[in-house]
């Protein structure tokens, strides 16, 4: 262990039950530890990509635009502008002369081309160098189209994903308040960080909707420009994920006095204890709302509970691998592989703030590892310490997994199977069935090894190979 | 010179720079491919590259923050080539720049210096160092240059001569790779292949985590390069800057001769002809039949592609070796277009192309997919050759797309996928009349179970 942990990284892995609980995190990211996050960009982008009638253009060299071309599964009711790359793929010759010609050029010609609700400019690392001034661009552009047009400070270099997080959400602010909310009722709410990934904000909007809330705006799945514009209207603000909209939540708070509740849609306890708390809050104006969601949340579970089962069965005792961006997810996926009769012997987070980590050690069983922002060294090491059967993360995460015969489930932004909701725990079940349960582990040199399992190879190459 | 009327750029046809010298990094034996920039770029073509291989793919970061973008990234940079010494214990750091640190003005190969000089008391491994500004080219003009970074930076000068040859494949699969390999095998011939991905990119399944995958191209083998008897590059058009070949030409005098891709029979002829004159050898049997079971092929199945209308987009040399494939098998190119600039692509496919197409295809270089969809729209085409970004514009038209090269991100096995070499073009002819047969099938209302 001493050996895949670099010095400068000690604090920043803790074992549960080895001594107190001091973590490390919210740092810049070690050079040449190749670390699993990205950049104050794709945070930005991560947030407002969803946004399907806006038009997102990347202002710099094509890499930013092009990596994050169409990769999600971020799923639109209706316009699907959100799914087009575009960039204004600075050329040398508009690093040293400028960009903002070609900026303003790119934007006039695909807002007369596509007619978007709005434009979100994404200022690249190279942007905040040269200096092009993007606000002033965005402003004459406005002007001139009649739409809002946006700067998103999101260079990459100026700080991690949290900073881009921020920066999206500045962005949106932008938007409120400039709709109309006289037809809005007061039992209303906005879904705050949830990117309808596989359409999982479908699922969360139709168990609102069953229990008389009516949805404003989703922040940001299947997201409307419009409907953004009167996110103050809403009575309530359901924040979900652990930081990407978290500032929109209290600049809402903050300006138009509405109150927000953090939510997860994952799992059994977290999902039902999301909709009892909108019930709560609601309650002295709709007196039946509480009767509805428990009604509600008993019939989903007596749908799901008995499904479940047939897969807890198999799975029973199984360890698991938790590595994800927010350390939110994590909570909620411990509590998962609980209903699972699985043991996460190993969570961490790219992100988590300290109060993060605290809960996830209070949550945990001991011997856990926790990580913060951590890499493909520690986290193989890990896995293979504490004998993972199967990990959960995203798809840098997947090779680790499977290059050591280690089953896996992608929890990530490209993911296609809804895991959100009661349904989604049910999904969740069953992918992590169809890993952990497959007959080709013990093909692997992993599993190939151990004793009372058939090799199929010459006692002296299994000696060669141990 | 772009061929196109728009200022803007949507659902581009090419990558960053430095992903391509990212990528060829992964191909020396022990290296770490270490990008000079913010952290994001690395985590991006980290996860663009994976997902294409299904391998681990470790790029290290310098992560430069503000603070580094002001007063410069040096101390990162050395402090991040230390940390991947400690941690990986790496042979080989390849440094590329990326845009932030080009523009900053970091003079990469000075701060090395200084680094080597500095940190003199350690054993240190040995540092490529590339100029790869996204701004300024694409993943293929990152690629060669890496490449010839790497033969210029690491070959030895005092090398004694060999009678082994030295290979520049260019972008291709690690199963091409593994097929060219077995090729020289079989002609008698020592090769150097720079790089070589085949395992690096496409390894088995392992016991422990290797902090630098085997394989690749063997550190003592690219210090010998300098004396070789000649070197095969691959590529008829190659990138803006001086290929390796000619690098390795003019400082070592060592013979370049220069290929297209070995796509089709008249590219793989080309090649094997040279091995021929290198070895001495005669084209052993095995390919001799290789070679006629695809000719066989060929009549057997022409009927079913024969004046089928192809867009082909992609990699500059990429798409010039598949425009001489296609061309050969009865397919008519009717646009050939790339997401590079300046690459002289018209002469290099009219080429390809010879007399065997009705008309020459239209060629459109520095072009982005929105332009290739204005222009194929009107050429109805009859399906799509390239690699996966291409898709959403086949099911628009309602055309099979042949997925090759990279990436290929929405089907399974794009690193087994073989392109070179007979065996390459026989597996391309069997997908492409297979795609066409199947297409029938599938839209004809009476259901064919006999085709």
């Amino acid at each position: 262990m001493e050996h895949a942990i670099l010095e400068e990284r000690k604090d920043q892995v803790h074992v549960k039950g080895s001594g107190p609980f001091a973590m490390a995190c919210n740092r810049d990211s070690l050079a040449g530890a190749v670390s699993q996050r990205a950049c104050v960009f794709c945070g930005s982008r991560v947030v407002l990509y969803p946004i399907a009638d806006a038009l997102h253009l990347v202002h710099g060299p094509i890499g930013c635009a092009v990596y994050t071309w169409d990769i999600r599964g971020a799923l639109s009711s209706g316009p699907e502008l959100h799914r087009l790359s575009f960039s204004t793929d600075l050329q040398e010759r508009d690093v040293i002369f400028g960009g903002e010609k070609k900026l303003k050029a790119a934007l006039l010609e695909l807002i007369a081309r596509h007619s978007p609700k709005a434009a979100f400019v994404y200022a690249t690392c190279i942007v905040g160098i040269i200096g092009d001034d993007v606000g002033a661009v965005c402003r004459q552009v406005a002007e001139e189209t009649g739409i809002p047009v946006i700067p998103v400070q999101s260079e990459g270099f100026k700080g991690n994903k949290r900073e881009g997080y921020m920066a999206a959400c500045r962005a949106m602010f932008q938007l409120v308040g400039t709709g109309d909310v006289s037809d809005v009722p007061k039992v209303s709410i906005n879904i705050l960080g949830d990117f309808n990934l596989a359409g999982e904000i479908w699922i969360i909007r139709e168990y609102f909707e069953r229990m008389g809330v009516h949805v404003v705006a989703n922040i940001t799945g299947d997201g409307r420009v419009d409907d953004i514009r009167r996110a103050h209207g809403a009575g309530l603000n359901v924040v979900q994920c652990s930081g990407a909209t978290m500032e929109l939540a209290r600049m809402l708070q903050d300006t138009y006095d509405i109150p927000f509740i953090r939510a997860s849609y994952l799992g059994i306890e977290d999902m039902a204890d999301s909709l009892y708390a909108v019930a709560e809050h609601f309650k002295a104006r709709d007196p039946g709302i509480v009767a509805r969601t428990k009604a509600l949340v008993r019939e989903e579970l007596s749908k799901l509970l008995p499904e479940l089962k047939k897969y807890r069965k198999a799975l029973e005792g199984k360890k698991a691998a938790i590595y994800v961006g927010g350390a939110f997810k994590a909570f909620s996926l411990i509590k998962a592989f609980k209903h699972l009769g699985m043991r996460v012997v190993l969570v961490g987070s790219q992100t988590g703030t300290a109060e993060d980590y605290e809960e996830l050690a209070a949550i945990c069983d001991p011997d856990t590892v926790i990580v913060d922002d951590s890499n493909p060294l520690e986290l193989s090491h890990f896995i293979k310490e504490k004998d993972v059967d199967v990990f959960v993360g995203g798809v840098k995460e997947r090779p680790i997994a499977f290059k050591l015969g280690v089953g896996f489930c992608d929890h990530n932004h490209e993911r296609k199977e809804a895991l959100e909701g009661f349904v989604g725990m049910l999904n969740f079940a069953k992918e992590i069935h169809a890993s952990v349960t497959s007959p080709v582990w013990r093909f692997v040199p992993r599993r190939e090894m151990r004793p009372g399992i058939p090799t199929g190879m010459p006692p002296e190459a299994q000696e060669v190979r141990s | 010179m772009k061929d196109a009327p728009f200022v803007s750029t949507t659902n581009a046809c090419k990558l960053c720079t430095p992903l391509g010298a990212a990528l060829a990094f992964r191909g020396i034996e022990g290296a770490i491919p270490f990008l000079h920039g913010s952290q994001g770029c690395a985590t991006y073509m980290r996860r663009y590259i994976i997902s294409h291989f299904r391998e681990p793919m470790d790029i290290a970061s310098s992560a430069l923050g503000e603070k580094q973008a002001v007063f410069g990234g040096g101390p990162n940079l050395k402090k991040g080539i230390l940390n991947v010494m400690e941690k990986y214990g790496a042979a080989v750091v390849g440094v590329a720049s990326t845009c932030l640190t080009e523009t900053i003005g970091d003079d990469v190969p000075r701060l090395l210096y200084e680094f080597r000089k500095e940190f003199a008391d350690l054993p240190l491994p040995e540092i490529v160092s590339v100029a790869t500004p996204s701004y300024s080219g694409t993943h293929m003009d990152g690629w060669h240059a890496a490449v010839a970074a790497t033969a210029g930076q690491l070959a030895d000068p005092e090398a004694p001569k060999h009678d082994g040859i030295n290979v520049l494949p260019g972008l291709i699969s690690p199963e091409d790779i593994r097929h060219l390999r077995d090729i020289f095998e079989d002609f008698g011939l020592t090769a150097t292949i720079l790089p070589d991905i085949s395992d690096t990119m496409d390894g088995p399944a392992l016991l422990d985590y290797e902090k630098i995958p085997s394989g690749g191209t063997p550190l003592a083998d690219i210090h010998a390069m300098s004396g070789a008897r000649a070197t095969l590059e691959f590529g008829r058009v190659l990138g803006l800057a001086e290929s390796a070949g000619h690098v390795l030409s003019r400082r070592f005098g060592v013979p370049c001769i220069s290929l297209g891709l070995p796509m089709g029979i008249r590219e793989t002829d080309a090649l094997f002809t040279a091995l021929e004159e290198v070895s001495g050898r005669p084209t052993p049997s095995r390919y001799v039949r290789e070679r006629g079971r695809y000719v066989d092929a060929l009549v057997d199945g022409h009927k079913y592609v024969s004046g089928k209308r192809a867009v082909v987009y992609g990699e500059e040399d990429l798409v010039v070796g598949l425009t001489a494939f296609l061309a050969e098998i009865g397919v008519h190119p009717v646009l050939v277009a790339t997401g590079g600039r300046d690459k002289r692509l018209k002469a290099a496919i009219a080429e390809a192309c010879g007399d065997m197409v009705p008309e020459l295809p239209s060629i459109r270089e520095g072009v982005d997919f929105f332009d290739i969809a204005a222009e194929a729209g009107e050429l109805s085409p009859d399906l799509m050759v390239g690699h996966s970004k291409g898709y959403r514009y086949a099911r628009e038209w309602n055309v099979p797309l042949i997925r090759v090269g990279f990436p290929i991100h929405d089907r399974f096995g794009g690193q087994r996928l073989r392109h070179v070499a007979y065996g390459g073009a026989q597996a391309m002819f069997d997908r492409i009349v297979n795609a066409v047969l199947g297409r029938k099938q599938d839209v004809s209302p009476v259901g064919y179970g006999y085709l």
